[in-house]
């Protein structure tokens, strides 16, 4: 059981070294082209929670962004939930609701981004052999998402400046602090403080990238 | 030094006693009413924000300044070290945001815990859930009102400590559950709460005693 956190694994400069393009989940749908002109008017005068169609290009990446991380999330908390025997029975409603939170940020996601939604990657959870239990050793499982927890906190925070003065930071906000008591319910089951600190730092988009992508098939 | 709240491997840990009948102090007292007049205001634009934020942190830290001065009975040394690390988080915070005001920054605030007993664990915790997840809801609240986009990198970088900080009391009231990721608080779109200053400020009222207003905060 590794003890290794994949944040604090991170080289810098792995980030340069991705290669974007490939990943067809980060390239831009062209639909995009056409959000953009649409005013943002549009999409306050929207109800939901999220408005849907008519996102400036901005709002586009970062919703895609975002919902990229939630269906990591979403598929891993899935297969784990389902596994019979990997999560002992007292922390069994805990990931039960966590799973149900990540399924819900994405189809809100989804839903706000229309057309426009990137597709769900493929993934491997083990990332490529580093974690071959994930599914069957309770503790991987747990690291690993304390892991993807931690990224989302930090992610959704590096990303609310791209947001400002949108209709859609509030609800980002409201996706982050979920995201965070995630990481704070989870890190002390493998031993680590739930708040390690009196600030969370922000990571940049590349930067949380590095750490997402060895898990994308 | 960072205290972990952890549950023990074995379950030898059990946080018992349910959170239901849990009397917290700000329902027991009336509407915060103040006269504008003799008041101090928090101020327009990001000002007013920041020093929104910065009441609740005064008073976050002055409640875990009194809890850990003064255990609940009982207290164990790791819960007492846990609050101990919240309370050094709010101070943190409380610090951060009266040295970005500068001479903008409302004076430090009188409050009133008078409604906790803070002999007992459940109205502590009770008392520490609700301004934990009030200050959630604050900052989530109040982040679309901040213009300044280092301001709402900071905001940021708060309200997910007080997030995970409602975790933890979570977790230390009925244990590792659905309520520890905030059941109850959480919509079904997978939302946690946002409130407005004025909402906020009609629940955190009652435990501020000196006399402010909020009028450029909507």
């Amino acid at each position: 059981m590794t003890e290794h956190f994949i944040l604090n694994d991170l080289d810098p400069e792995v980030g340069e070294r991705i290669n974007l393009a490939r990943r067809s989940l980060f390239r831009r749908p062209a639909v995009m082209a056409v959000a953009a002109s649409v005013p943002l008017a549009v999409a306050a005068a929207s109800t939901e929670a999220f408005a849907a169609g008519g996102l400036p290009k901005q709002v586009v990446d970062v919703l895609n962004f975002a919902l990229t991380l939630e269906y990591l999330e979403a598929a891993f908390y899935k297969e784990g939930v389902s596994r019979s025997g990997l999560i002992p029975s007292k922390y069994r409603a805990l990931f039960r609701t966590i799973s149900a939170h990540e399924a819900a940020h994405v189809k809100l996601l989804k839903a706000a981004l229309g057309s426009a939604a990137v597709k769900a990657p493929a993934v491997d959870f083990t990332a490529g052999g580093k974690y071959p239990d994930v599914f069957e050793n309770f503790e991987t499982f747990a690291t690993l998402s304390a892991t993807f927890e931690d990224l989302g906190v930090a992610a959704y925070a590096g990303q609310a400046g791209n947001l400002i003065g949108t209709s859609v930071l509030e609800t980002a906000l409201q996706i982050h602090s979920v995201e965070a008591r995630h990481a704070a319910a989870v890190r002390p089951i493998i031993g680590k403080a739930g708040t390690p600190n009196a600030f969370d730092k922000p990571l940049s988009k590349k930067a949380v990238l590095a750490a997402a992508t060895p898990f994308l098939a | 030094m960072t205290q972990i709240f952890a549950p023990s491997r074995r379950g030898l840990l059990k946080w018992g006693g349910a959170a239901a009948g849990v009397m917290v102090a700000g329902s027991l007292l009336p509407n915060f009413g103040i006269s504008a007049a003799l008041a101090t205001d928090l101020g327009e634009g990001d000002v007013g924000v920041l020093n929104y934020a910065y009441a609740l942190e005064q008073l976050e830290a002055a409640f875990y300044s009194a809890v850990v001065d003064s255990p609940y009975s009982g207290a164990t040394k790791n819960e007492i070290a846990v609050l101990a690390d919240i309370r050094d988080h709010e101070i943190a915070h409380r610090q951060f945001l009266k040295k970005a005001l500068g001479k903008a920054a409302i004076p430090s605030l009188e409050v009133d815990f008078s409604a906790v007993d803070f002999t007992s664990r459940k109205s502590v915790l009770g008392t520490a859930g609700v301004f934990e997840n009030l200050g959630v809801a604050a900052y989530n609240g109040a982040g679309p009102l901040i213009q300044n986009v280092d301001y709402l990198a900071a905001a940021g970088s708060i309200v997910s400590v007080e997030a995970r900080h409602c975790a933890t009391i979570a977790a230390m009231t009925t244990g590792f559950n659905a309520k520890t990721v905030g059941a109850g608080i959480v919509d079904r779109k997978g939302l946690d709460d946002s409130q407005t200053p004025a909402q906020v400020l009609k629940a955190a009222g009652p435990f501020i005693t000196t006399p402010f207003t909020a009028m450029s905060l909507t």
